[in-house]
This record gives C-alpha cells, sequence and structure tokens, in this order.
C-alpha cells in the first residue's frame, strides 16, 4: 500500500514538472503574440523606423535578415554538402584523420556563438578585409569594415557544422546495396553520388539546411560585430554594406531606446515577427523530418 | 574520356571544398587563440594585462580586490570578477532547469500515455526554436518585474532574473537528452522489474534511471556548455554590473556578456581586445571539453543499451 502511495506521488510530482515547463512556454509566447498582434499592419511590416524607433516599421530590418540568411545559405549549404559527401564517399571510412574531424566538427557545434563573432571581428574584418582593402583598393576602407558579407560569412561557419552533421546523417540512412548495385552496374563514384546517394538524402539534407538557417536567422551575437547596425536610412544593396537584422533591432530597441514606453509595442511586434520567422522554418523542418521518418519505416 | 575527365573535376571539386571548409573551422582554433597569445608573450600588453592582474586581486586605493574596469586611468582586467558571475548564473539555471527537465522526461518517457507523448515533446522542442534574444527581451521586459515582485530584491536585473531565463534556453537540451535515453532503455528490462512486483515509480527510479545514467549526465554536461557560452540572454538580463559579490541579488556580468558589450569600443590591437581573446579562447576550450564529454556519455550510453559492454 505504502508502495503505491509513493510510486503515485512521483508520478504526479514529474506530472507537475512537464505542466510547469508547458505553463512557462506558454506564458512567454502568449505574452509576446498578445502584446505582439496589437501594432502588427501591413504598414508596420513595410515601412521603416522614425523617430528614433518610437514610431514607424521594421521594414529594413526584415529585408536585412532576409538578405543576410540568404547569402548565409549560398555559402554554407553547398560547401556543408560537399564536405558530407567527401567525408561519407569520397575519404577513407577506418582512418583516424576522418574520426577526428568528425568529432571535432560536431564538436563545434556547441562552442558559444559570441565566439564566431570573436572570429569574424578579427579574421574576416581585420586580416581578410583590410588585405583586401591594402591590395586592390590602395588601402582605402572598402571591405576592413562591418559589412554583410562578413556578417553571413561568420553566420555560415556558424551553422556549417549543423549542416554537415544533418548531411551525413541522411546519407548514412541510403542503404549500402543501393550503392553496391549501381557500382556493379559500372555507376563511376560521382555517378553512385549524383544519382544514388544524394536523391535518398534529399529530404534529410533540406531539413538541415532548414535548421541551419531558422538558427541563422535569430542568431544575434556573431553579427552585432561584423555587419549589423542600429539605424540605417537606406537597405543593403552591395555586399560591404552594413545592414539591420530583426534580432539586433529587437536587442537595440529593449536596451538603447530613448522612450521604453514608446518603443515597447513596436517592440512586441518586432518580437513577434521574429519568433513567426523562425517557427515557420522550424515546422517546415518539423514536418519534413517525420516525412523522412514515415518514409524510412516503410 | 570525356567522363573520366569531367569526373577528376568534380572529385577536385568536392574534395577542394571539404579542404576548404575543414581548415576554415581549424583555422577559428588557431585564429582565437593566437590572438590571445600577445597576453603571454608582447612586453607592451604584459605590462597591462598579464596573468597576474588577470586573476589575482590587484591594489586599488590601498585595498587588494578583484575588478573589472578596462575603461579607466589604470585599466583592470580580473577575469575573476566576469568569472563568478558567470558561474552565479550557470548555478541557478542548472538548478532551476535540470529538475525540472529530468522529471519531465521521466513523466512523458514512462508515465505518461503515449498519446500525450507526441504532443508534449514537440511543444517542449519549441522553446529551443526561439532565439535566444527573444528569451532574453521576455526575461528584461516581464519577468524580471514579476520575479522582483515576488522575492522583492533591490535590483530588477540580477543573477537569479539572468538564470532563470537562462534556464528556459537549457530546458530543452536537458529535456530532449533525457528523453531520449529514457526512451531507448530496452522495454524488457521495464517489464522484467514490472513482472516482479515493483511499482511505476520503483521502476522508473531503479531500473530506467540507472540505466539511462550516461544520458542524464550528457544532457547536464551539454546543458551547462550551453549555459556558459549564452550570450544575449544575459547581456539582457542581467544588470551588467561587473561587481565581485557572492550575493546572487545583485547585477552581474558574464564573461560571454563582456565579450559582446566591449568589443564594439575596444582598439584592435590593444591590450583590452587582446584580453576579450583570451576569454573567448577559454569560453571555446571550455565548451569544445563539455561537448567532448556530453558526446563521450550519448556514446557509451547507447554502446551500454545495445549491450557491447
Amino acid at each position: 500500500m505504502r508502495e503505491k502511495v509513493v510510486s503515485l506521488f512521483f508520478i504526479i510530482l514529474s506530472g507537475i514538472a512537464t505542466l510547469s515547463i508547458l505553463i512557462i512556454i506558454f506564458i512567454i509566447l502568449g505574452n509576446i503574440v498578445l502584446h505582439g498582434v496589437e501594432k502588427i499592419s501591413i504598414n508596420f511590416l513595410t515601412s521603416s523606423p522614425s523617430h528614433g524607433m518610437t514610431a514607424g516599421g521594421i521594414f529594413p530590418a526584415i529585408f536585412g535578415t532576409f538578405a543576410l540568411v540568404i547569402l548565409m545559405t549560398i555559402f554554407c549549404i553547398p560547401l556543408g554538402v560537399a564536405t558530407a559527401v567527401y567525408l561519407n564517399e569520397y575519404s577513407q571510412q577506418d582512418s583516424k584523420v576522418v574520426y577526428i574531424l568528425r568529432l571535432a566538427i560536431q564538436n563545434l557545434a556547441g562552442v558559444p556563438s559570441i565566439v564566431y563573432g570573436l572570429f569574424g571581428l578579427g579574421f574576416f574584418i581585420q586580416f581578410l578585409g583590410r588585405g583586401v582593402d591594402k591590395i586592390f583598393y590602395g588601402g582605402e576602407l572598402m571591405f576592413g569594415q562591418p559589412a554583410i558579407l562578413w556578417a553571413s560569412a561568420t553566420l555560415a561557419l556558424l551553422t556549417l557544422p549543423t549542416v554537415i552533421v544533418a548531411t551525413e546523417e541522411a546519407i548514412r540512412t541510403v542503404p549500402y546495396s543501393l550503392r553496391e548495385a549501381a557500382y556493379s552496374l559500372g555507376a563511376t563514384r560521382w555517378q553512385v553520388v549524383r544519382f544514388v546517394v544524394l536523391p535518398n538524402a534529399i529530404p534529410g539534407i533540406l531539413t538541415g539546411g532548414i535548421l541551419a538557417v531558422s538558427r541563422g536567422a535569430g542568431e544575434v551575437a556573431p553579427v552585432m560585430f561584423t555587419g549589423a547596425a542600429y539605424f540605417l536610412p537606406y537597405l543593403p544593396t552591395k555586399l560591404n554594406d552594413q545592414f539591420m537584422e530583426l534580432g539586433y533591432h529587437v536587442y537595440v530597441m529593449s536596451t538603447q531606446s530613448p522612450d521604453v514606453e514608446k518603443t515597447l509595442p513596436i517592440l512586441y511586434s518586432t518580437v513577434l515577427v521574429l519568433l513567426i520567422l523562425t517557427f515557420l522554418l522550424n515546422f517546415t523542418a518539423i514536418i519534413l523530418r517525420a516525412k523522412i521518418r514515415r518514409r524510412l519505416r516503410r | 574520356m570525356i567522363s573520366l575527365f569531367k569526373e577528376k573535376v568534380i572529385e577536385f571539386a568536392i574534395r577542394s571544398s571539404a579542404i576548404v571548409v575543414i581548415s576554415s573551422l581549424i583555422l577559428i582554433f588557431i585564429f582565437i587563440g593566437k590572438e590571445a597569445i600577445p597576453i603571454f608573450t608582447n612586453y607592451s600588453i604584459r605590462k597591462e594585462a598579464n596573468l597576474n592582474k588577470l586573476f589575482i586581486p590587484q591594489k586599488v586605493e590601498n585595498k587588494y580586490k578583484y575588478s573589472w574596469q578596462p575603461i579607466s586611468e589604470v585599466p583592470k582586467y580580473s577575469i575573476l570578477v566576469l568569472f563568478l558571475g558567470t558561474l552565479k548564473c550557470t548555478i541557478i539555471a542548472l538548478l532551476f532547469a535540470v529538475p525540472l527537465s529530468v522529471f519531465a522526461a521521466m513523466f512523458t518517457s514512462e508515465f505518461a500515455p503515449s498519446i500525450v507523448r507526441e504532443i508534449i515533446k514537440p511543444f517542449i522542442e519549441l522553446l529551443a526554436g526561439i532565439p535566444s534574444v527573444v528569451l532574453g527581451f521576455f526575461a528584461l521586459m516581464v519577468q524580471a518585474t514579476f520575479l522582483q515582485s515576488i522575492f522583492g530584491y533591490a535590483y530588477r536585473l540580477n543573477a537569479v532574473n539572468a538564470g532563470i531565463a537562462l534556464g528556459f534556453a537549457v530546458i530543452p537540451i536537458v529535456y530532449t537528452i533525457c528523453e531520449d535515453a529514457f526512451s531507448s532503455v530496452p522495454r524488457s528490462f521495464k517489464d522484467a522489474s514490472m513482472a516482479l512486483g515493483a511499482s511505476r515509480w520503483q521502476t522508473a527510479y531503479k531500473i530506467v534511471l540507472p540505466s539511462a545514467l550516461p544520458g542524464v549526465f550528457a544532457a547536464c554536461v551539454l546543458g551547462f556548455g550551453r549555459a556558459i557560452g549564452e550570450t544575449m540572454i544575459v547581456l539582457m538580463s542581467s544588470g551588467n554590473a561587473a561587481i565581485f559579490s557572492l550575493n546572487f541579488t545583485d547585477g552581474v556580468r558574464t564573461l560571454s556578456a563582456t565579450i559582446a558589450a566591449e568589443l564594439g569600443e575596444v582598439i584592435v590591437g590593444g591590450a583590452h581586445y587582446h584580453v576579450l581573446f583570451f576569454i573567448g579562447a577559454g569560453l571555446f576550450v571550455f565548451t569544445f571539453i563539455t561537448n567532448l564529454f556530453g558526446n563521450i556519455y550519448i556514446s557509451s550510453l547507447k554502446r551500454k543499451l545495445s549491450g557491447e559492454i
């Protein structure tokens, strides 16, 4: 009898723990959605901030975020997929070097994003950018300053481990018998990769890619020194322009606003837009992943 | 012949992009380290900031104390101040997040019907998708006021506030890894225990938890690594006061937030710049090691449950 009571007690306790996590999530999301919807309108999404960010919209920040993420994707997806293909299909599988590389890549995924920000500032801007300026522009400041190019490169480095690990997992689920069948028909290595491995791994690669993009869209620490700006009167059009970004905009408005009362409604709506953007990406990835799992089970 | 040529070109392209990626990832190690080294080697920088000054209390107005004042007439770089701040926030975060997440993982994997599990699990994982700047915003605008009205402490932004907000970021990591670990314990273990007359809690506590223990360790270690390096949440919700104090309700400043707050105004190549890189290198090495241990625990769990050891 006593055992039953103890058992019930702990089951209820663990239920309460679960419930409190769910309640926390509800409070956070509910608070943001409730206060955020007030200000959201077409006008808010398509106009620029004005009056020291106490009025107006967030169009430049949305545009900047998209531009940043698209550039990042161009850098990280092809390189990440190629690296995963190399590690799985071209390199020697039992070699120690490949094993250590895999381990290092896996662990890099957990290195704090601010460290990538340090690297972006020190290496891309100070070393690479200033070097390019010295050689091609006679020392004139072109690339040796924060810019969307460097911010997206930094983000690409940050998300590369995610893409590589996801692609490798996807590639590994392609059965060996398929590859062997293709080889026995006389296919070359590239033909096997192109016509057997990649088509079967595409959903997994997409999932990893989308998760990486959603992470990139929400990151602030790596871009705050490498290209994000408080406020810009123009949209970024060249690779060495600075840009506004949703996450950084949230940070700036919540810590450096001249008038908190007036900024708060706009701030809430900006947070909501950022949340919707990242959640849409995450949901797409989750649905894709569920589809793959169902297909694998068959 | 042409296809053989194409084959070679493509192989070369794949190989070279892999080399570019791998070498740039290695470059991160090297570069962050290289920028931290002048603290040990460069004479003029050592005069301003060396290991003694970073770790041993310095004399200020006839008193020895730890202080972090990089922008003053005599710059002071006592990293221990920031280290203590990070430690305080991380302790609160783990005390808050780990028990909640482990119990919740136990509930969803052992006690709840599978339909409830299918709903709850993705919902908690949703928390992982919230950008940290959003959690920081929430902690700064809503949670800080709420906590102050409950506990009634003097400063709105302090280690408790930052730690709990950090906890929100740690919960999904610990929960997901624990849940996976508990669920991977073979059904036969549980059936055997139930057949011997153990209650559901006894089975969970004495059979499932010990079998999945490496997974729980991994979850804690990875959660710890996340909490130490997380930047935006603490930058916005900790008050950023570099005070050497053991009181959890004082404002704090963490290592990561210091980099974020000061890197923008620093003189490139100066002592302050190199000290910030030194902090960055420390964070890098530390989180790299915690991740390594986390991954080792996870793979040892897999081996254990598949019966290899």
